[in-house]
């Protein structure tokens, strides 16, 4: 019964916040300065050229010139459809272009995932489980120093070292499993920091708590009690954090592939953005919320697995 | 006869306080070194002319592609300009939009968490879904979104940062505001008689303000990445301007053979957001055990 209520309203909140990002970023592009369509047309060859009366009509092609609010109900009816319009600089459907843009960056972005989780979780655990003080504050230190790192300028010493002078991989572009590995750490980096930062100090804070001192006393050692009991405990601010991950992986994804010249959702989202095409950017950013709701719903309904107590109450518990 | 008693709830002495924040930092060598740092880079963004000679943007044709050396500490680059002295203009420009973008955040921020945490009701329903969903979509692409419609420059990307950074400051201040709201004393001034736009800047922002200040040095350091982010993706001021984010993307196409073009400035960014996140850690947890 609990279980119904919480799943029913945890996929109604997915689904508003994705119909309000839609909106969001209508409204933005829609009413801040800035003609998309005089820019489009300057951009296909000589603005100058063209009457008021030909930007006019283009204008009018394109829908711009009807009112907003209908704009806006034909652009959500359409979305609702799955089509999101057209790119003002090629023309192609938004969706197309979405479609052939996701499966590159989702190779690297699992990747990343993964990598981000292992090296977070390995960090975090080997932070907390170390008896050598020298080596804790280390450990405990480096995410810290790792999210300090502009990512682009990670991607660029890689390519430098890895590439360039060892040439153990290659450099630019999409060139299967191989090209892929590069760009994933540059992405899993500041991934793995936060879950490293978020684990660790919930296991430090886990194994202070009474129990930990129980379990202590029956003779466990510092492996089993870390292992056995305290991982356990220490998971949902960890999976809350896997959510943020998801989100930072979609953004980190923009720089990434600039970097490496990989085709993919950061691709066309950054060559969308110098050129303004408001179509193309609304697609993307739909797409992506679209993305980040439905992880976060999946994590929601990870939480009463993890934690009974939510399974009982419906609510999340703070302890 | 009729003296005073002291009352028990001692006034805090700001100077007192104050002394001990700043003092804190300069008793580890690592907070001083941050110090250092940031006092640094603050002078090349105020007097970049005492730092260097070198003009940023025209430079010497026969001191093309030269590596760091003692004349050129950066290197020079393909049009023979000291990148040392690009890296000094540029901290004006990168600075400065680091500074808007979290003004913008916290004045943003502060409103709207007054305003939510003060009169609750539909107001503060209001302001905190939207609030839900401006965190509701990835950091950068919201600020690219921004940044699609307003355009590029580095004060566009300052906007475009702040504002997505609002959604997190009006969180942590409408919190305060509740925190502080049900103290006795703004009970009290209620029923004094006081309306609403004495109470919030007099009783409530005073004690409501630390940890959205705490958050807004946590802020700096990441902002400046986000700035030099959308610096490198090409949303800067357009070409000659020495932004740190477009000076690495202008070294990228000479990764193979000149190094130093995108190490040093990429290097500079890395320094300067290690030492804001060592110091703004430092002036927070001072700001606690107060």
């Amino acid at each position: 019964m609990h279980t119904a209520l919480y799943t029913a309203t945890r996929t109604l909140r997915a689904v508003f916040v994705v119909w309000a990002a839609f909106t969001l970023t209508f409204v933005a592009l829609r009413l801040l300065p800035g003609d998309p369509v005089a820019l489009m047309l300057s951009g296909r060859g000589g603005f100058a050229e063209l009457s008021p009366r030909q930007v006019a009509q283009a204008r009018a092609e394109l829908g711009f010139d009807r009112p907003l609010i209908v704009q806006y109900g034909s652009a959500l009816a359409g979305a609702l459809h799955g089509d999101l319009g057209a790119s003002l600089q090629t023309g192609q459907p938004v969706s197309r272009m979405i479609a052939d843009a996701v499966p590159p960056t989702l190779q690297v972005g699992t990747l990343a995932l993964l990598l981000a989780l292992t090296l977070g979780t390995l960090l975090g655990v080997a932070a907390n489980l170390t008896a050598s003080p020298l080596l804790r504050q280390l450990l405990r230190s480096l995410p810290s120093f790792a999210v300090s790192l502009p990512s682009f300028w990670v991607g660029l010493v890689l390519i430098q070292l890895l590439s360039f002078r060892w040439h153990l991989f290659p450099s630019f572009g999409d060139s299967g499993f191989a090209g892929v590995i590069l760009p994933a750490c540059t992405m899993a980096i500041p991934g793995a920091a936060l879950v490293a930062q978020v684990l660790g100090k919930s296991l430090h804070t886990t194994l202070q708590e009474p129990y930990a001192d129980t379990v202590r006393a029956t003779g466990a050692g510092r492996t089993r009690l870390l292992f056995g009991h305290g991982l356990r405990n220490a998971a949902i601010p960890a999976a809350t954090v896997a959510g943020m991950l998801v989100g930072s992986l979609i953004g980190g994804a923009v720089v990434v592939e600039t970097v490496f010249a990989r085709p993919g959702m950061g691709r066309i989202t950054q060559s969308a953005v110098s050129a303004q095409d408001l179509p193309v950017v609304q697609g993307v950013v739909v797409v992506a919320a679209l993305a980040f709701a439905v992880v976060n719903l999946l994590i929601d309904l990870l939480y009463p697995v993890l934690d009974p107590r939510i399974r009982a109450t419906g609510r999340l518990v703070t302890a | 006869m009729t003296t005073l008693t002291r009352s028990p709830v001692e006034p805090v002495r700001e100077p007192a306080r104050l002394r001990r924040v700043f003092s804190a930092p300069l008793r580890s060598p690592g907070v001083t070194l941050s110090v250092l740092v940031l006092g640094t880079v603050l002078g090349w963004a105020l007097v970049p002319d005492w730092f260097t000679s070198r003009s940023p943007v025209t430079g010497v044709p026969a001191d093309r592609f030269r590596p760091p050396s003692a004349r050129h500490l950066f290197g020079t680059d393909q049009l023979g300009r000291d990148i040392y002295a690009r890296v000094v203009h540029g901290a004006a420009l990168s600075l400065r939009a680091t500074v808007l973008a979290i003004l913008i955040a916290l004045g943003g921020g502060l409103i709207l968490g007054l305003v939510a945490g003060f009169f609750g009701r539909w107001t503060d329903a209001l302001i905190m879904r939207a609030v839900e969903v401006t965190m509701s979509v990835p950091p950068l692409l919201l600020s690219l979104t921004l940044v699609t419609a307003l355009g590029v420059g580095t004060g566009q990307i300052a906007v475009a940062i702040g504002t997505t950074s609002v959604a997190a400051f009006t969180r942590v201040m409408r919190a305060e505001v509740l925190r502080v709201r049900a103290a006795p004393y703004v009970e009290a001034a209620i029923l004094c008689g006081a309306r609403w736009w004495r109470i919030l800047p007099r009783y409530i922002l005073p004690s409501a303000i630390g940890p959205v200040l705490a958050l807004a040095a946590l802020d700096f350091g990441l902002v400046v990445l986000a700035v030099s982010s959308l610096g490198f993706l090409g949303y800067g001021e357009p070409p000659p301007a020495p932004e740190w984010g477009s000076l690495v993307a202008d070294g990228r196409n000479y990764l193979a053979t000149a190094w130093w073009l995108t190490t040093l400035p990429s290097l500079t960014v890395t320094v300067v957001v290690l030492a804001a996140n060592r110091l703004s850690r430092v002036l927070e947890a001072e700001g606690r055990h107060r």
